[in-house]
């Protein structure tokens, strides 16, 4: 029987499976419950919401129970780590040594790694429980989840719309109680738009904070792992764990990160959110202005001032995401030809032909036309005018934010024009799916940290997100702004009923 | 000759890291294929480069060997194109910002000695390599050779002949050697020379329409390739055709080149900038670092060995060829303080044995040491000129010390006046003819004594002593 849970404040006695890393890290401390009766309490929920949410790819029962008993050895034994035991899932395109990891593709369907991606070696240090692969668009090209090899993920809060995307499987999974967090990765707002639309909190670290090494690469220089988690205090815990420097990722920038668990509790009075023009002018849904404009009044009577700017050239954000990242798009997916794993065309006649069928069975329409748009833009003659182009207008976007930065702690927005949509109804209209992401590409363009909190909830009941944007390295800021919000706000504790 | 030609050579040299340019796989060469292969260098999802910085050090040695001009900054980029030996289907290599640009290399191609422009020294990664079935049509992939770095020196179009092109390479060769970045191997691939060659009228300025060509795997097969490319092209313009530009492959059998890809087929390679790599910085520190580390340099080491050790130009030239054989040169003359007579004993006795090839010093059974020991026993005595040349060929052979072939064949050089005039008198008292004559005028006739000594000493017989007690022994009897 699943009741919806409106979370600890109502005295409800909330299943394992319901609670947050925090609070089950506490159990586990306390020894009420042990890792394997959370892993099987969510293994159980997954049997009973995963058919009308297909949140995951491929589950391993089986490898996060032995995950879950050898954590409550650390754990007896003293060498417990803050998320020792927590069971997580991750987003299909993190390699996972040994476990099918298929990006969402038909071209990686049988794709075992033969490494860990440096997360997932993390995930293990720490003790943590992996359920499973979640969901993800192809290539993580989408924002819906619709173009997955696998068939779509339902939004827990309503199964006909669609849970946003690329990393909508980990989201959904986070939402409906099928993972207690989760990583996705975010390379035009593949973390913040789900977590919006699904009612979760979501963060994109800065580039070059979490390793990218065993991330399927989409577009290289976008490209973000980071935390889901359904409130700011666990996002503090993954991102105290996977944030920092690694030597096989050089775009990774050796620094020393905070205990971003620190900020949960620092106040906020006397900071500065800015509020870019350009966004707020697009606004045009009245729920979403709504619910911008309640978060403002709940940072103002935490006495955090506002201030108007503006970032000229966020209006050629879109545009610019749209050639950098199918350019390097086309180069990284170059390497599935069926050659050396993967699917592989049965019938071919030599090698170029094998090329061709391979490619043309594996890969899904949306990836299709991502590598066609990118092997255009660099082709001989093109290069200038597009590549080199939007390169510079992604300059003047990062130089905008700087500019705006002097004058505010954090730009604060709405992570999505509107709450989630029909599964089909973008499907096949690619500049309105892409216009989805008009509030979180400048984010990946500028290489800064993003993060998504519920913000409320439209008419019909739905999640809608708010955004905040700090300067590079400064997620701590974002956790303490997010916390203080949190603190005032029980939207983070509303649960889907399923 | 109406026609002059237009060559620009792009050279390809491995480096010689322990490890491959953008992980951590060995790149040791005969390995069972794809033993050398890790999740990086195979091109698995999500791995990610990082950069080897010996290669960018190696790199920099050469372009400073090379008078090049080093960019604080240069970036990698993408070199995008489908092959089964290329994992990735890109290849990691440099575009717009190379790590040196602007330098030149001197040859001597026989007319006395000229620059050539070197236009850049960027660095890249190797491919690997396909094998394909003898019976079936089945093609397998060995990933071993897959991300050994490799440098690409690009030249200028400044060579006007084969001959040209061949010292420009032998001259890249030899300070890829000196500096000990490449083994310079040509059949293991380990340099390999691309040609773009194109002709025109002499006194013309603009370019005609050129040709690449590949596959010219010796010093050699590059000067035929040429040559035939420039006749074909000549002739093709004599008749009133048209050069194509396209690729061509060079035909060692038949010494020909036959059309490969058309200018039409030419890939277009998309490059941009890699966004896993981050853009190189080699500072002016680096920079000084590697120049003062630099080893001398082989046309430095002739001209010294010209002017210091009055070691004549061509010998120089052979001597300085290659590092090894200056080394051993050098390791000789410390130990025997005659440069000129080292150097004569290794440009006649050696590398008559090394049957010209001076490649071969480095597996030479004689070492330094062996040499000069040699030469200081002919220098004092022990052993005449003549005799250490018959050692020498014995050291050689078996990789003996000198003075055990000495003692064991008994070839001490018999310098002792008393021995040698008992014997000096047996000769002419068994010559009495002989000796009449000379003393009558005939001194020629004491060469024929001198053989006759030296016929009875089986050749040990100083010389020097025997022409001494000789003229004595004869003024003696003239006296008489």
């Amino acid at each position: 029987m699943e009741k919806p849970k409106e979370g600890l404040k109502d005295g409800h006695v909330s299943e394992l499976y319901e609670m947050t890393a925090t609070e089950l890290a506490e159990i586990l401390r306390t020894k009420k419950a042990s890792s394997v009766q959370i892993t099987e309490s969510v293994l159980n929920r997954i049997d009973h919401v995963e058919g009308k949410v297909h949140a995951y790819v491929t589950l391993n029962p089986e490898s996060a129970l032995d995950m879950a008993r050898e954590a409550d050895r650390k754990i007896a034994a003293g060498d417990a780590r803050p998320l020792t035991g927590i069971p997580i899932a991750v987003k299909d395109n993190m390699c996972v040594k040994g476990q099918r990891t298929t990006c969402g593709s038909k071209i990686l369907a049988n794709f075992l790694p033969p490494y860990d991606a440096t997360v997932i070696r993390l995930l293990r240090d720490e003790g943590m429980v992996i359920l499973g692969s979640a969901n993800m668009d192809e290539f993580a090209m989408g924002s819906s989840t619709e173009t997955s090899y696998w068939g779509p993920t339902h939004n827990p809060w309503n199964t006909d719309l669609i849970p946003g995307g690329s990393s909508g499987g980990s989201v959904a999974a986070v939402a409906a109680g099928e993972a207690i967090v989760a990583l996705g990765s975010d390379t035009g707002g593949s973390i913040r738009l789900p977590a919006c639309f699904c009612g979760v909190t979501g963060i994109k670290p800065t580039y070059g904070a979490v390793s990218r090494y065993g991330l399927v690469a989409y577009a290289s220089s976008l490209d973000q792992i980071g935390p889901i988690s359904r409130d700011v205090s666990d996002l503090a815990l993954l991102l105290n764990l996977i944030c920092g420097y690694d030597p096989s990722d050089s775009t990774s920038v050796p620094r020393e990160y905070p205990d971003f668990t620190a900020f949960l509790t620092k106040p906020v009075g006397g900071m500065t959110l800015g509020l870019p023009k350009e966004f707020f002018s697009k606004l045009e849904n009245p729920d979403v202005e709504r619910v911008i404009s309640e978060a403002r009044k709940v940072f103002e009577g935490l006495e955090v001032k506002f201030v108007d700017l503006s970032l000229p050239h966020l209006d050629y954000g879109i545009a610019a995401y749209y050639i950098i990242a199918p350019c390097e798009a086309s180069s990284n997916l170059a390497r599935y030809d069926g050659v050396k794993y993967g699917h592989r065309a049965e019938n071919f006649t030599g090698m170029i032909d094998m090329y061709c069928r391979t490619r043309a069975e594996g890969f899904g329409p949306e990836v299709k036309r991502r590598i066609m748009l990118g092997t255009y833009a660099l082709s001989s003659g093109y290069y200038d005018a597009y590549y080199l182009k939007a390169a510079k207008i992604r300059t003047l976007i990062t130089s905008d934010f700087k500019r705006a930065f002097e004058k505010c702690d954090a730009v604060f927005c709405p992570t999505a024009p509107s709450p989630a949509f029909k599964i089909g109804e973008k499907i096949d209209d690619p500049i309105q799916m892409y216009l989805t992401d008009v509030f979180t590409i400048p984010v990946n363009m500028a290489g800064l940290p993003g993060i998504a909190i519920p913000g409320g909830f439209s008419m019909g009941g739905l999640p809608i997100g708010l955004q905040l944007i700090a300067p590079h390295f400064e997620e701590a800021r974002l956790v303490q702004l997010s916390a203080a919000f949190q603190k005032e706000t029980d939207h983070h504790l509303k649960r889907p009923q399923l | 000759m109406k026609y002059e030609a237009v060559i620009g050579l792009e050279v390809h040299a491995q480096l010689l890291t322990d490890s491959k340019a953008f992980c951590s796989c060995t790149t040791r060469f005969g390995a069972e294929p794809n033993s050398n292969t890790c999740p990086i260098c195979q091109g698995m999802p999500g791995v990610l480069p990082v950069l080897n910085r010996k290669a960018l050090e190696f790199t920099v040695r050469m372009a400073l060997a090379c008078n090049c001009k080093i960019n604080e900054f240069s970036r990698f980029a993408r070199k995008n194109y489908y092959y089964p030996d290329l994992p990735k289907n890109y290849q990691i290599s440099q575009y717009e910002l190379p790590v040196a640009e602007h330098g030149w290399a001197e040859i001597d191609a026989g007319e006395g000695p000229r620059r050539i422009g070197i236009t850049r020294i960027h660095m890249e990664e190797d491919a690997g390599k396909l094998i394909h079935d003898d019976k079936k049509p089945l093609s397998y992939v060995d990933l071993n050779r897959t991300g050994i770095p490799l440098i690409e020196i690009v030249s200028e179009p400044e060579i006007r002949t084969p001959e040209e092109a061949s010292a420009y390479l032998r001259a890249l060769h030899s300070i890829l050697v000196y500096l000990k970045i490449c083994d310079g191997n040509m059949e293991e691939g380990s340099f390999r020379c691309d040609a773009n060659v194109s002709i025109r009228h002499k006194g013309e300025t603009r370019l005609g329409v050129k040709t690449e060509l590949k596959n010219m795997n010796s010093f050699r097969n590059v000067q035929r390739g040429l040559h035939y490319e420039i006749e074909r092209q000549t002739a093709l313009l004599e008749s009133g055709d048209r050069v194509l530009q396209e690729t061509r492959l060079f035909d060692p059998s038949e010494g020909t080149t036959a059309s490969m890809r058309s200018k039409e087929q030419a890939h277009d390679y998309r490059y941009f900038p890699d966004p896993d790599l981050l853009p190189l910085r080699v500072g002016p520190e680096l920079v000084e670092k590697i120049r003062k580390e630099l080893p001398e340099l082989p046309m430095e080491k002739k001209e010294r060995f010209i002017r210091d050790l009055g070691i004549p130009p061509y010998d120089a030239g052979v001597l300085t060829a290659s590092r090894d054989m200056a080394e051993y040169f050098e390791k000789t003359v410390d130990l025997f303080q005659n440069p000129k007579s080292v150097s004569n004993w290794i440009m006649t006795e050696l590398m008559r044995e090394l049957k010209g090839d001076e490649t071969g010093i480095t597996n030479c059974p004689v070492s330094p040491h062996q040499l000069a020991d040699l030469l200081k026993l002919v220098d004092n005595g022990t052993v005449s000129g003549k005799i250490a040349k018959t050692v020498f060929e014995q050291m050689y052979a078996t990789g003996s010390n000198p003075i055990d072939i000495i003692n064991e064949k008994g070839l001490l050089q018999v310098s002792d006046s008393e021995e040698l005039a008992a014997i000096i008198g047996k000769v002419l008292d068994d010559n009495p003819g002989e000796v009449e004559k000379c003393l009558s005028g005939k001194t020629k006739l004491i060469g024929f004594f001198v053989g006759q000594v030296m016929k009875a000493t089986r050749g040990k017989a100083n010389p020097a002593v025997v022409n001494q007690i000789l003229s004595d022994e004869l003024a003696k009897r003239s006296k008489k």
